[in-house]
């Protein structure tokens, strides 16, 4: 039993376990609807975890998050359909475009500071968004561009939503397994340690804002394949879903779940994400209901949801 | 039309929209003088001040100066309860949990403004016609003399108060030293609830003369906030006469260059303009050396 | 007038002061010596109502302003002189003259208020010159001065002083005490004196107390103390 439970705390067994739940969930469900909308949550959490790395351990927040989604899911979808290059190469290609971008764009961003730092972030984002909408040769403009490819992997081609759900949820556990222990390594220890106490660990001989500017670009790199895998299961692609508004989303769903933890990210995000399918009057008003959970979190429980005590074992042993 | 009047009409677009965003600026200056918070719900106060102009006008049929009125009102009424219900209640935020509580408030105005009117974008009357004067060639619209007449309205008030009232003086020491302020016996809390509220009627007045000739919409506070953040940051985050002047100087190059280089663009204008600012003269491009020592011992 | 009873104050969950009891008498000048940390500090924002957590009593006249916002303190006849003066530095002498005088600030009383500062520039001459330069601009001595004429703008009934003798020169100091000296005799304003310089702060003193680790652990008449081994050897030095 005590190895057990060791077992469950290697972040290798955290990830797989993560995986292995995804797929008995799509077992279960079995209907294309659900299983879309799980695609979407896999998606969104690609997304939140790197987002809840930037907010939550490094204690900087983006506010721009949904540029960089943009960014990899357009060069995806612009390499493959206009310039017919295989995925294969289109996916490092966009990767590596939007972790450029982050990179030349964070080292003077993340020299600001709190509240300068999210109004640059939320002005990079709109800045991004306005390129989507002008930039018409390449991105269709405002009406978007469609007939974007599916992947291709070993010959497989990911034509059904079930394919699809269970490529996005591996990518979700070996996203998840990265982060963690990225988060338990000295990095990570470090990254705390910036959020603590900024001036602190700049005396410690931390070198605060490479880190910070590692942690950036690698929220921005996670954003990039969330939008590559978007791009490839929507193949169609318009600048709205780029907007401040996704970014504003992202952020509430970190900030709900819970900032100072990864799993709190993946909280909010599925509860953000699977809610509004539920619930037919969220659809029409989701911005409202966005806005007092949000609110109505940060005061009565500015923590967020991760780690509200729910009796779990009791209603098992109950059952047993 | 040859290029120097249409220059001329530029200019005075410019100006025009310039004008706004000063006012928005100067929102975000009062709130950030008495609290260090930047609202993100700024232009917010804008949208609604707008919407609630046009329901009364539109759909209830009261006089327009009257809707106005009502309109500024229930937007300074709504800053207030902002304040007591989100932010006096907080012990010890961090940065972040203060961002977020603004862009939550933000969130909430915007859903409740789609609530109430739905997504469609409505228009205003002009206050005093529409007919368009005409200046050495250019036109201006009446409505445009009305808003640079009520900004100039806005920051005299605003000077006299900060200058010759003891509220205004009292809110000014809270910005400098908060301890002191409350050694003297100021009430600080009550200090931050009134700049709330100042703040949400500069904006629920922006949003109201603007309305006639930009449309109101639930979705436009965020953009405008943005562009008034610009605005306050270029003048000198606090500094009132400096978030007028950016405000011209970002109104008016937003102006040429949607008419000289492409429309598309000219919401780019700003934020790059911000951008720049943030990164190479985050204290403002008028920023007083002298005040600004004073202010940090 | 000023009664306290076993008072205690915290910083977060720190205990500064431990069941703290003393008296102040009307028109009296009373001392409180301690070292660094001892709670001196603690104990005047306590009274003066800075300080989140209290408990115990502190009894004013007939009041209990133990909860009291400083707000309403002030309005009861209580300024206090803080430590570093904290005065508004990007005003000017005239405004942070002004604001001492907040709570009480209405349209009606303005005429009155004028007969305040002057009265006030006749116990700071120095000041009067000042009038329109900004308080982060005036030097030291300067600052101390506004900072107490600033307090007396509120009329107290009794003033709390907190360390008013730091980083001056001593003749700075001296001219400032004996206008102090001067108010009590002329007003028969009650002060209640914190300082480390303590031979200074008991000559023009009544009566004393000595604070340590958040405790009084002596207290007695000007000569009393000044004549105690133990306050001499720890406050007063050999001389």
């Amino acid at each position: 039993m005590l190895k057990m439970k060791n077992l469950f705390k290697t972040s290798f067994s955290k990830a797989g376990l993560t995986f292995i739940v995804s797929v008995i969930l799509m077992a279960i469900l079995r209907n294309p609807y659900y299983v879309g909308i799980l695609i979407f949550l896999g998606i969104n959490i690609i997304i939140t975890i790197g987002l809840s790395l930037l907010m939550g351990y490094a204690g900087q927040i983006s506010l721009g998050q949904a540029a960089f989604f943009g960014i990899g899911a357009y060069a995806t979808g612009v390499l493959t359909t206009k310039l017919h290059m295989p995925i294969i190469f289109s996916f490092p290609l966009s990767l590596l475009l939007t972790v450029t971008v982050a990179f030349i764009i964070g080292i003077p961003t993340l020299r600001l500071k709190g509240h300068y730092l999210a109004m640059a972030t939320l002005g990079l984002g709109e800045i991004v968004f306005i390129v989507f909408n002008e930039l018409l040769t390449l991105t269709g403009g405002p009406s978007g561009f469609g007939n974007i490819p599916l992947i291709k992997i070993f010959g497989v081609e990911l034509d059904s939503d079930y394919k699809y759900y269970i490529f996005v949820w591996a990518i979700v556990s070996l996203i998840l397994f990265l982060s963690l222990n990225i988060i338990n390594s000295r990095f990570g220890r470090a990254l705390k340690a910036i959020h603590k106490a900024e001036t602190e660990s700049a005396t410690l001989g931390i070198n605060t804002f490479r880190l910070k500017l590692y942690i950036f670009v690698l929220s921005a790199g996670y954003a990039s394949i969330a939008g590559f895998l978007y791009a490839h299961y929507i193949t169609f692609l318009s600048p709205g879903t780029f907007s401040l508004g996704f970014s504003i989303v992202l952020v509430t769903m970190v900030a709900v779940g819970g900032m100072e933890n990864i799993w709190g990210a993946i909280i909010g995000t599925t509860v953000l994400t699977v809610l509004p399918e539920y619930l037919r009057f969220f659809k029409d008003y989701d911005i409202l209901i966005y806005g007092v959970i949000l609110m109505t979190i940060m005061l009565l429980r500015p923590e967020g949801l991760y780690g509200i005590k729910i009796p779990l074992r009791k209603i098992l042993s109950a059952r047993n | 039309m040859n290029i120097g009047v249409q220059l001329l009409q530029y200019t005075l677009s410019g100006i025009t929209i310039g004008s706004i965003y000063a006012m928005v600026a100067i929102g975000f200056n009062i709130i950030y003088n008495s609290t260090g918070i930047i609202n993100l719900a700024q232009g917010d106060f804008v949208m609604l001040g707008g919407m609630a102009a046009v329901y009364f006008h539109n759909s209830l049929h009261i006089p327009l100066l009257l809707s106005g009125f009502f309109a500024i009102t229930i937007v300074t009424c709504i800053g207030i309860l902002f304040e007591r219900v989100a932010i006096s209640s907080l012990k010890n935020p961090s940065i972040i949990t203060l961002i977020i509580i603004t862009i939550a408030a933000s969130i909430l105005f915007k859903g409740g403004a789609m609530f109430i009117w739905g997504k469609d974008a409505y228009v205003l009357p002009s206050f005093s016609g529409d007919k368009p004067i005409m200046f050495f060639g250019a036109t201006i619209l009446p409505q445009t003399i009305w808003i640079l007449g009520f900004l100039g309205l806005i920051v005299a008030a605003l000077m006299a108060f900060f200058r010759f009232s003891i509220v205004g003086k009292a809110m000014k020491a809270c910005s400098y030293n908060k301890r002191a302020a409350s050694i003297v016996g100021i009430n600080v809390n009550k200090m931050v609830m009134i700049s709330f509220a100042l703040s949400a009627c500069i904006g629920g007045i922006a949003g109201v003369i603007v309305t006639p000739i930009a449309l109101a919409h639930y979705d436009r506070g965020s953009l405008l906030g943005l562009k008034g953040f610009g605005t306050a940051v270029m003048g000198g985050l606090g500094n009132m006469g400096g978030a007028v002047a950016a405000g011209l100087i970002i109104g008016l190059l937003e102006s040429y260059s949607a008419g000289l280089l492409s429309s598309g663009y000219k919401d780019a204008v700003a934020l790059v303009i911000l951008l720049m600012v943030l990164y190479f003269r985050p204290g403002g491009i008028f920023g007083k050396k002298e005040i600004e020592s004073l202010k940090t011992y | 007038m000023l009664t306290i009873r076993s008072l205690r104050s915290y910083y977060e969950s720190i205990c500064a002061l431990k069941a703290v009891s003393l008296h102040i008498q009307k028109g009296e000048i009373v001392t409180l010596i301690g070292a660094n940390g001892s709670g001196k500090s603690t104990l005047l924002n306590s009274i003066a109502g800075l300080m989140p957590k209290t408990k115990g009593t502190i009894q004013f006249e007939d009041t209990e302003i133990t909860n009291l916002s400083s707000s309403a303190i002030v309005k009861l006849g209580i300024a206090l002189v803080p430590e570093g003066r904290q005065l508004f530095f990007p005003m000017n002498v005239m405004d942070n003259l002004i604001l001492g005088t907040y709570p009480f600030y209405t349209f009606r009383n303005k005429k009155n208020l004028y007969n305040k500062i002057d009265r006030i520039f006749d116990l700071f001459p120095a000041l009067v010159d000042r009038k329109k330069q900004l308080a982060g601009t005036l030097s030291g001595g300067e600052q101390q001065m506004l900072s107490i004429a600033r307090a007396l703008m509120s009329e107290p009934k009794l003033l709390l002083m907190d360390e008013p003798s730091v980083g001056l020169a001593p003749k700075i100091v001296e001219s400032i005490f004996q206008t102090l000296i001067l108010l009590q005799k002329q007003t028969g304003l009650t002060i209640f004196l914190v300082e480390q310089n303590a031979k200074l702060a008991l000559n023009i003193s009544q009566r004393g107390y000595v604070i340590e680790t958040g405790q009084i652990i002596l207290s007695g008449e000007k000569e009393e103390l000044m004549n105690n081994k133990e306050v001499i050897r720890a406050y007063l030095g050999k001389e």
